[in-house]
């Protein structure tokens, strides 16, 4: 929204700027879709696809993770062991009611503490922030060394596995053809979009990420937001570490450590104020599917693995340019003229 | 004409056009300048007063111009860095100095990464940084980090760096917009040394009674027209803002007496040690009171105590009647105290953010529905009628609220604070950097909101201002209220000589 109030003024249709954003973005989607699509017949099969489907829910969890701590004017670096912890957590009550013969009841125990433990970690970083005053990256880069090393200390760097048969309803099963971390991953995307963009509590989190000392001289708890919003954060690591659980049937310190700076990434595709204040869930969902779209297709055209990581690199890099104000001047200049 | 004649003009442009798009900027202006000259560029925000000072130096290129002229040459071509070479500079408002380097690094700057940096002999820079500063008559450390002074002390080091290049014209753009008076009046004179010194200074400011005291001419500039060009000798501040403006600016002395009008707030021996000590006053339902002196008197600290945002060491408050002691603001607004702050920029406004956020998120808790959700129409609703009401000037409410002129900024924080239906509104300091009609616009809506019964504590160092606004005025000086004056019973100049005596 910032962005665009820099160009100049145009009279007559005026589209909202997140619109914009969105369809743009949408723009883009749509044509890596017809590229790939081309480029190999087995892109857009319903296999394809449903793979997609399994393997974005993981990432796009983390990345919801990452975005509001984001758009208060921080950052959560401890999103990933944030979610192996919890992951941890209700590994370890399976254990006691039995491995792979505990009974539903278990399960629930352990999806219980694993939130708990989630909100804690989120909890304990928020209040730091927000009434000790030190910097996010630093008090979450903390909690993430403390983190792993605990960790690592409990499990002795080894695996946790062998759970119960219908946990992999949670990370393999299909619900009239949606796959279930998908549907998990929409609801959870669709309870962030409403509370950041409908509840007082999300317009307090905007508000605190422009500007603190502004939000709180006009009336709002910007310390109270940040504790808050820095433990939501914690819940969602925690549904994703749950669901880490169920999709590999095991649980490793360390898993998915790759993803953190790709949350970071996804969430700057998707038009997210890196300074805080600016930034909306639907984006960041599109630009989501968008990375997925670049490595499953990638993957499918016979592409190594790590050259889709560097693709993703360059595309970043690429859209950075591309939204420049000054590149949008000189396009406006050069193109806009006498409209 | 001959030469000598025209030796005696620092500056001389006529018949200056200048348009962005389809905005006519400047149309047709003629602007002079004479050598030594103390003269005034006046104008409300965006009546082209800016692109004149960049037409001169060459940042913006007149699609039309009879003649420029710097120092009796004719100048075809201009770029800033041959306008520095020429001999004018232009302090612009945020100073461009640099933080992190000391005073005498600033003042050589231009020497150090000019176009042509010369060999950078240290001592020898600093030896020059320091005589230029004698020759201002000022006391400032030389290897002091800029970030370590104050900001009129930077305003020096910046005119300094002016001097430095062998400025002979120097444009001041609302130089004294953050300086209290006592600083106002230093800088004031450093003014004067340069104008006897044949420095010509071109002053920018919205503050006309500076204006009047400084400059002996002024050229007044409307939407992109030249006015006129006046002998300040003779000038009124009520005649220039009409000039300015284009309409009447009233300005008398409209204190009311209120006999019995309830007490809306009391404080009693209120004090917060190295802040203030021993406040009482009362302000009525419908009142404007006045709190001025300089600054540093603690006008401000007491603002924040009566806000919550401090916590006072001694003394009562009463809100309504009943016993007041706010733990925080939200306890403050909750018990019907508005604040509309000092720093517009920073804490007044959330920059980055819409205008109808900013509206609004004082009162979230009204529009926030059973199911815990902002509701859209009610908040579209509430910002369509503050912005009706307060005749707020916008494109759309979704706009960035730094789209916005200081004026209309400002209506914007008073939106927010009357959507609260406050009992009390203090307002600290409310027309730094709003100009001369939009301060007009923003006093007519205080009046009628005082009309309609809200008491108003109104905290300025502006004596006009006080003096026209208040039905009563308290003086604070050294953290006490020294004395309390009615307008009506005290003259401008009395009060001025009371305050800065």
């Amino acid at each position: 929204m910032s962005r665009s109030s820099r160009l100049p003024v145009q009279k007559g249709i005026r589209i909202r700027p997140a619109t914009g954003e969105n369809l743009s973005l949408l723009a883009l989607l749509a044509v890596l879709v017809v590229v790939f699509s081309i480029a190999s017949p087995r892109f857009l099969t319903g296999a394809n696809l449903g793979s997609m489907g399994f393997q974005m829910p993981l990432l796009g969890l983390l990345t919801l993770a990452m975005l509001a701590p984001i758009l208060s004017g921080g950052l959560n670096l401890a999103i990933v062991y944030t979610a192996n912890i919890s992951g941890l957590t209700l590994a370890w009550t399976l254990m006691q009611f039995g491995g792979a013969e505990a009974g539903i009841g278990a399960f629930m125990l352990g999806c219980v503490l694993a939130l708990v433990v989630g909100a804690l970690a989120g909890a304990a970083m928020g209040g730091v922030v927000a009434y000790v005053g030190a910097h996010p990256i630093l008090v979450s880069l903390a909690m993430m060394i403390f983190l792993r090393g605990l960790g690592e200390f409990l499990t002795r760097g080894g695996d946790i596995s062998g759970f119960p048969d219908y946990m992999r309803i949670l990370g393999h099963g299909s619900l009239v053809g949606v796959p279930v971390p998908l549907i998990i991953f929409g609801i959870v995307a669709f309870g962030w979009h409403m509370l950041l963009r409908r509840s007082p509590h999300g317009f307090s989190v905007y508000m605190t990420g422009s500007n603190m000392k502004a939000a709180e001289y006009a009336g709002l708890n910007a310390k109270r937001t940040l504790v808050l919003i820095y433990t939501l954060s914690g819940v969602l690591c925690a549904i994703a570490g749950i669901l880490m659980a169920a999709r590999f049937n095991s649980v490793r310190v360390g898993h998915g450590e790759a993803m953190l700076l790709i949350t970071v990434l996804a969430c700057f595709l998707g038009g997210v104020d890196p300074f805080g204040g600016h930034g909306r869930v639907a984006p960041v969902v599109i630009a989501l599917v968008i990375l997925q779209v670049l490595s499953s297709g990638l993957n499918l055209i016979g592409a190594n693995q790590h050259l889709s990581t560097a693709v993703w690199g360059l595309f970043l890099i690429a859209v950075m340019v591309m939204r420049s104000s000054q590149l949008r001047h000189t396009f406006f200049f050069l193109f806009g003229k006498g409209k | 004409m001959t030469t000598a004649e025209a030796d005696r003009y620092a500056l001389r442009l006529h018949k200056v056009s200048k348009a962005f798009g389809g905005v006519q900027a400047l149309n047709r202006v003629d602007f002079e300048v004479r050598a030594g000259e103390v003269h005034c560029l006046a104008g409300e925000n965006g009546c082209g007063k800016s692109t004149l000072i960049k037409t001169v130096i060459g940042v913006h290129q007149p699609e039309e111009a009879e003649l420029i002229e710097l120092f009796g040459e004719k100048v075809d071509r201009i770029n800033p860095v041959k306008a520095r070479e020429l001999g004018v500079s232009v302090i612009w408002q945020d100073l461009a100095l640099f933080p992190h380097m000391t005073v005498a690094e600033n003042i050589a700057f231009d020497d150090l990464v000019g176009l042509r940096p010369r060999s950078v002999r240290y001592r020898e820079m600093v030896r020059r940084a320091g005589d230029v500063l004698d020759r201002l008559g000022v006391d400032i450390s030389l290897g002091a980090s800029l970030s370590d002074l104050a900001i009129a002390q930077r305003q020096v080091v910046a005119i300094a760096r002016a001097l430095m290049n062998n400025a002979r014209l120097i444009f001041m753009d609302e130089p004294t917009a953050s300086l209290t008076q006592t600083e106002t009046d230093r800088l004031l004179d450093i003014v004067r040394k340069l104008s006897a010194d044949g420095v010509a200074i071109v002053f920018v400011s919205h503050r006309l009674a500076e204006v009047l005291e400084i400059a002996e001419r002024v050229t007044v500039v409307r939407d992109g027209n030249l006015v006129g060009v006046y002998p300040t000798e003779g000038m009124t501040q009520g005649r220039l803002g009409e000039l300015m403006t284009g309409h009447l600016i009233e300005d008398e002395v409209v204190a009311r007496d209120l006999p019995d009008a309830p007490t809306v707030f009391q404080a009693t021996g209120l004090t917060r040690r190295g802040e203030f000590s021993d406040i009482s006053f009362r302000i009525k339902a419908g009142e404007v009171l006045g709190l001025t002196g300089l600054i540093g008197a603690g006008r401000t600290e007491l603002a924040h105590v009566m806000m919550g945002m401090r916590q006072p060491d001694a003394g009562q408050m009463a809100l309504n009647g009943a016993s007041y002691r706010p733990a925080n603001i939200r306890e403050a607004i909750r018990g019907g105290m508005a604040y509309v702050s000092e720093d517009r920029l920073s804490l007044g406004l959330l920059q980055k953010q819409s205008i109808e956020d900013n509206t609004v998120i004082s009162v979230l808790r009204k529009l926030t529905t059973a199911a815990g959700l902002i509701s859209d129409t009610q908040k579209s609703r509430l910002v369509s009628h503050w912005i009706r009401e307060l005749g707020v000037k916008i494109g759309a409410a979704s706009d960035a609220i730094s789209t916005l002129s200081g004026g209309n900024q400002q209506k914007v924080v008073l939106a927010k604070w009357l959507a609260t239906e406050p009992r009390l509104l203090i307002l600290d300091s409310p027309t730094v950097g709003v100009d001369v009609g939009a301060r007009a616009g923003i006093f007519r809506i205080v009046r009628s909101l005082a009309e309609k019964g809200l008491a108003i504590l109104l905290i300025s160092d502006e004596v006009t201002e006080i003096m026209h606004q208040s039905d009563r005025i308290l003086h604070m000086a050294g953290g006490r209220i020294v004395e309390e004056y009615d307008p009506r019973a005290i003259s401008v100049p009395q009060l001025e000589e009371k305050i800065y005596a």
